[in-house]
């Protein structure tokens, strides 16, 4: 960090700032803080300038939005719904997008902005999980992120209700009936929630608060958390030439990275923008005003509630009745149970596999995901379950754009959120470890360089090269997934804490989760091109 | 005697009051009787040769599967009480004849046989096995007269539960589908609520009063030709696409980015 002379532009700018409030050293040091460059590292940095360009979208909304439930006729410029009765949030939305200087564009945009704000949590989220960037002393940040991935999902769901239109309408009811099938306090939460019976007259000044006060400022909060704490800690990095666990190879924060976080702000705002030029989003001129009689084909959520959408979709119709009590298990399970898998899950994660492998250490380096083949297979059929519900979301339009039968896609719904996780599994799991081979081979043998010799005594050979120093680096980057010692001592007790069922399980976890699957022999010898007895030996196991 | 006596007496006075009595008999019930009205005036008005050369027309395409007296078979329904309205619908939206028996026949190109002339002899001929609707005409179905807003109200009461919002098309059960209505004639959204074509049902005048209908179709019309306000409409089906689009052009587009701008970095020294 302290290494060289300070660059000028560093020792200008932090002299004039310390010499009026005394913050000269705190920069000095912060200024030169060095980012790691990966192109994956930049992907969380979406949902950051996304929520930029979401409050500035949303304060302009906010100066023509009228949060009412009052009935109005409408007058404005679209003359399809001249004279319609609705509410005057219905009213004040299409306001916003047809009288409003602009306000179409701000709409559009702030909608296609909260959509790349929620997947680019996602891509970034995966990213961390996939290369272990989650492991201590990450964790409390990993739940940070999880718990900002929750609330953006609320802070969607309430601001694609607002509108009042019919499609928010739905999802509205959806809401409404998923609190209450809850059991005992179902009734209670739902009219306190709605003020009243559904729909009442509060509910949109009620989200209205929710979405412009309490959840974003809750998320602008833990944002801030989440920066602070991976400044402190410092990014992790890619295994690579010289990277080890106590150094952080990479670009100053200024200027190289600022530079680099500058341009991407600008991409990100280029994205947003010209979807909201030339994509529509949300017509709910479109939709039509919210009557709770009315209901449209193809009403789906956002795309991130896709996933609930789906798990209610293919849900059978099972439903208990105790002592005169409905307790509606197709509305409970599919609202609850993926939501409470995913959410706790990841939450979670850290943790088990801290307990299954008993690693205390710190991690700065981040795994390549193909060296922890059990994490990334977990990964991948989380990811298979997440997509499957999601996908069967969309399955009446996928039923009707591909002509296939409806009840086609529940039944292949209802089968895949099962195998497909456990296909995924073992198909991601022998890919990894084929990776590793790849790997090992690459180390072990070097690269193929094209050239064939032949030997005195006529046998082929290809040469093959040892591999490029940056890359080989990359590969011997690779470390061994410790376990607990499971082993019985002397006197064939096995250790304290690993006794009992949760103990020998924990004990047969570990030993399958973590070791060395395909270890890196590095031998340099030129082997026959033809023969492939040597090839067999390294690369089947 | 004075003279409404003597015209009373007169020769030809018993024929008059038979034909006045007859054409009394006749008006009254032209008027008052149920269906057939079309028939019994192209029959009147000499369109008789329609009802001939429609029956030809349904014995060589439509009776190997709704029969040689449009009686129904196994492969295809009655046709007696369908109305001309039911055939001007299918016929001329190409449904029928259909290619294949399936769970619903698709909109298709028309055979080269079917002009409007014959799709009028088929209608005719159907119109006069048993009645029923009959093709609506003009006035009826013209968008321009047709209240666009009470329109709308309507058809998100009735269509869209199927039809999706801007009548985009939806999927129903067992491989049938409300298809999309964007190259539906105004004529033929109209017969198609009147005679409920496949798995549509049927929004009779006393349901949905023509007028209504012919709002509901100004509506259909006036939203179908409405350039999108903001950009490509993206299919107008909502959030499915939108989603689609956000991954692929919005997340795929910055992780290009992200690539762009991280590919020349600093070397480890």
């Amino acid at each position: 960090m302290s290494t060289g002379p300070v660059p000028k532009p560093i020792a200008g700018t932090s002299s004039f700032i310390d010499d009026r409030i005394g913050a000269g050293n705190f920069l000095k040091r912060n200024l030169r803080k060095i980012f790691p460059d990966h192109w994956s590292f930049l992907l969380g940095e979406i949902a950051l300038y996304s929520f930029i360009i979401l409050l500035l979208t949303g304060t302009f909304l906010t100066f023509w939005y009228k949060p009412g439930m009052n009935h109005v006729v409408y007058d404005g410029s679209y003359e399809p719904l001249k004279g319609i009765l609705m509410s005057e949030a219905y009213a004040s939305s299409l306001n916003i997008s047809f009288d409003v200087r602009g306000g179409l564009l701000m709409r559009q945009m702030h909608h296609w902005a909260a959509l790349l704000f929620i997947a680019g949590m996602m891509v970034h989220m995966l990213r961390v999980f996939f290369t272990g960037a989650y492991r201590k002393p990450r964790e409390l940040n990993w739940i940070i992120g999880v718990l900002l991935l929750t609330l953006a999902l609320a802070e969607g769901l309430t601001g694609y209700s607002l509108p009042d239109d019919l499609l928010s309408g739905a999802g509205l009811r959806i809401t409404q009936g998923v609190a209450i099938s809850l059991p005992l306090v179902g009734t209670y939460v739902s009219f306190f929630l709605f003020g009243g019976e559904y729909p009442g007259e509060d509910v949109m000044a009620r989200f209205y608060s929710l979405h412009i006060l309490l959840i974003p400022g809750i998320l602008l909060a833990l944002i801030s958390a989440h920066m602070i704490l991976m400044w402190v800690q410092k990014h992790t990095q890619m295994p690579g030439k010289g990277r080890t666990n106590k150094n952080v190879v990479g670009a100053p924060f200024y200027p190289a990275f600022m530079a680099k976080a500058g341009a991407y702000f600008l991409f990100t705002f280029a994205v947003i923008a010209g979807l909201a030029t030339f994509a529509q989003i949300n017509p709910i001129w479109a939709f039509g005003p919210y009557t709770p009689a009315d209901i449209s084909a193809g009403s789906q959520p956002d795309f991130y509630m896709g996933f609930l959408e789906g798990s209610l979709r293919i849900m059978p119709a099972w439903e208990i009745n105790v002592l005169g009590y409905t307790l509606p298990l197709s509305v409970i399970i599919p609202a609850l149970v993926p939501m409470g898998i995913i959410m706790t899950g990841l939450a979670l994660y850290p943790f088990l596999e801290q307990w299954v492998t008993g690693d205390r250490r710190e991690h700065h380096i981040a795994d390549r995901p193909r060296n922890n083949p059990h994490r990334t297979a977990i990964g991948m059929s989380a990811i298979t379950f997440y997509g499957v519900l999601w996908l069967l979301g969309a399955n009446d339009e996928l039923s009707a754009f591909f002509h296939i039968s409806l009840y086609t896609t529940t039944w292949f719904g209802r089968i895949a959120v099962f195998l497909g996780p456990a296909l995924a599994y073992a198909i991601t799991y022998r890919m990894c470890l084929g990776l590793q081979r790849n790997d090992a081979a690459i180390l072990g043998h070097g690269v193929e360089s094209g050239v064939i010799k032949r030997l005195p005594h006529g046998e082929f050979i290809e040469v093959h090269v040892p591999p490029a120093d940056d890359i080989a680096a990359h590969m011997r980057g690779k470390e061994a997934i410790p376990t607990i010692a499971a082993a019985p001592d002397g006197e064939g007790i096995p250790p304290k804490g690993l006794r009992g069922p949760i103990g020998r399980l924990r004990a047969k976890m570990s030993e399958t989760y973590g070791g060395e699957k395909i270890p890196i022999e590095e031998h340099h010898e030129e082997h026959p091109a033809i023969s492939p007895a040597d090839d067999d030996k390294s690369l089947t196991r | 005697m004075n003279r409404i006596t003597a015209g009373r007496r007169h020769p030809l006075a018993r024929y008059a009051v038979l034909l006045f009595a007859l054409t009394l008999l006749g008006g009254v019930y032209t008027l008052t009787a149920p269906g057939n009205q079309s028939a019994d005036a192209a029959i009147a008005s000499g369109k008789v040769d329609d009802v001939a050369e429609g029956k030809k027309l349904f014995e060589k395409t439509c009776s190997s599967c709704h029969g040689p007296q449009a009686q129904g078979t196994e492969n295809g329904p009655t046709l007696v009480g369908v109305g001309a309205a039911a055939v001007d619908f299918q016929v001329s939206s190409g449904r029928m004849p259909a290619a294949n028996p399936g769970a619903q026949a698709p909109r298709k190109p028309l055979a080269p046989w079917v002009t409007p002339k014959r799709i009028d002899q088929l209608a005719a001929y159907v119109q006069s096995l048993g009645g029923g609707p009959t093709v609506p005409s003009k006035e009826q179905v013209d968008p321009a007269l047709g209240n666009e807003a009470k329109g709308g109200e309507l058809f998100r009461a009735n269509c869209i539960s199927c039809h999706n919002w801007v009548g985009a098309g939806g999927a129903l059960t067992e491989g049938k589908y409300a298809p999309n209505l964007n190259e539906a004639s105004p004529t033929q959204i109209y017969a198609a609520m009147v005679t409920g074509p496949q798995a549509m049902p049927v929004f009779n005048d006393s349901i949905i009063t023509p007028e209504q209908k012919r709002d509901m179709i100004a509506y259909i019309v006036g939203v179908r030709e409405q350039k999108d306000p903001g950009g490509f409409g993206l299919g107008r089906i909502g959030p499915v696409t939108e989603g689609l689009v956000a991954w692929i052009v919005g997340i795929g587009g910055m992780a290009l980015a992200a690539i762009w701008i991280t590919a020349k970095r600093r070397q480890a020294k």
